[in-house]
């Protein structure tokens, strides 16, 4: 007994040891979303493109999606966007958010670096992006057939995240 | 003087400046101290070690303006609360509520309090029991025998 309580010490060091090595490794900024398994929220917003009808949350539905919030202002979604590009080439579907931006400045440069979204909803005034919990551009969204939210990433995809993490997912929602 | 004026107008620029950055006008003072506090307990989600009163970036703002927004209408502060927890998570709350992934954080310190008590109470009540009893240290009737006997020997 008295063996086994000198050890004790030993014990409590080991477990915080790997505790705080497990520390080193996460990521704070990255939080986890609080609308994973929940439905789309709920808005109607004009579309990027002009003379096309306002888009809801109903028109989200009916296939497995990536729904990407972007915007011209944002450095990073310049970098995603040849791999949105490239994973739309492949048949993946791509939704887009333009996200506190001008709509002007968001036509152009669909037009100059190509548009890989289906639908893009344009949230001037940040709305569905606080409906969604949105801190920051890029953060992508992967929803199901039934508009349910299933996995948050915030940053930028590159062909390594989306091969690791995304498309696996994306996969099993497609395969439904 | 010219420097004097000068830090004067620069002066006042600042404090004009700062005033600049939110200017909300509130019904009464009750009002004002409720989106002091709520603004003050509520963490920015992008720059993470400041509330929403202090961040300046974007997404701080449109918090801040958004909890004006709640105030206005009426709402209660556990609404406004509950209204930025189902879109950013618990996360955004400097005061995190008690639940099961919380208990330890909540009842940890004065748990380890308790068992530090524990541990000294149990040791003084040992300690007292030794002090009680000193026969314990001294020798039985056969040891004594023996003790001397040897010394005798030893002779």
């Amino acid at each position: 007994m008295r063996r086994v309580l000198l050890l004790l010490p030993l014990v409590i060091f080991l477990g915080v040891a790997v505790f705080l090595y497990r520390g080193l490794f996460l990521d704070p900024s990255e939080l986890p979303s609080a609308l994973i398994g929940k439905p789309f929220p709920a808005f109607s917003l004009p579309s990027v493109q002009a003379g096309e009808p306002a888009i809801t949350e109903a028109d989200l539905k009916g296939r497995a999606a990536l729904v990407n919030v972007w915007g011209t202002w944002c450095v990073a979604c310049k970098v995603e966007h040849p791999v949105l590009n490239q994973l739309a080439s492949q048949g993946v579907v791509i939704h887009g958010i333009n996200y506190k931006d001008d709509n002007a400045a968001a036509q152009v440069w669909l037009r100059d670096f190509h548009d890989p979204y289906q639908l893009n909803v344009s949230d001037a005034d940040g709305n569905l992006g606080l409906d969604l919990g949105v801190y920051g551009a890029p953060e992508t969204f992967l929803i199901d057939k039934d508009g349910i939210i299933r996995h948050k990433y915030v940053g930028v995809i590159d062909e390594r995240v989306w091969r690791e993490q995304i498309a696996p997912l994306y996969q099993e929602l497609v395969d439904q | 003087m010219k420097r004097l004026i000068a830090a004067l107008v620069f002066g006042l620029g600042l404090t004009v400046a700062h005033a600049a950055i939110d200017t909300y006008e509130f019904d009464s003072e009750a009002e004002r101290e409720r989106y002091r506090t709520l603004t003050e307990e509520l963490r920015c989600p992008k720059c993470q070690n400041q509330n929403i009163a202090d961040s300046n970036s974007p997404i701080a703002m449109d918090l801040r303006r958004e909890i004006y927004r709640m105030l206005e209408e009426g709402r209660s502060n556990d609404e406004i609360v509950d209204y930025l927890v189902a879109r950013y998570g618990d996360f955004v709350r400097y005061r995190p509520p008690l639940n099961s992934t919380t208990l330890l954080l909540w009842y940890g310190p004065a748990g380890l309090l308790v068992i530090g008590f524990g541990v000294v109470v149990v040791m003084l009540v040992r300690r007292r029991r030794g002090a009680a009893r000193p026969e314990n240290h001294s020798l039985s009737e056969a040891e004594r025998e023996r003790l001397a006997s040897l010394l005798e020997n030893r002779k």
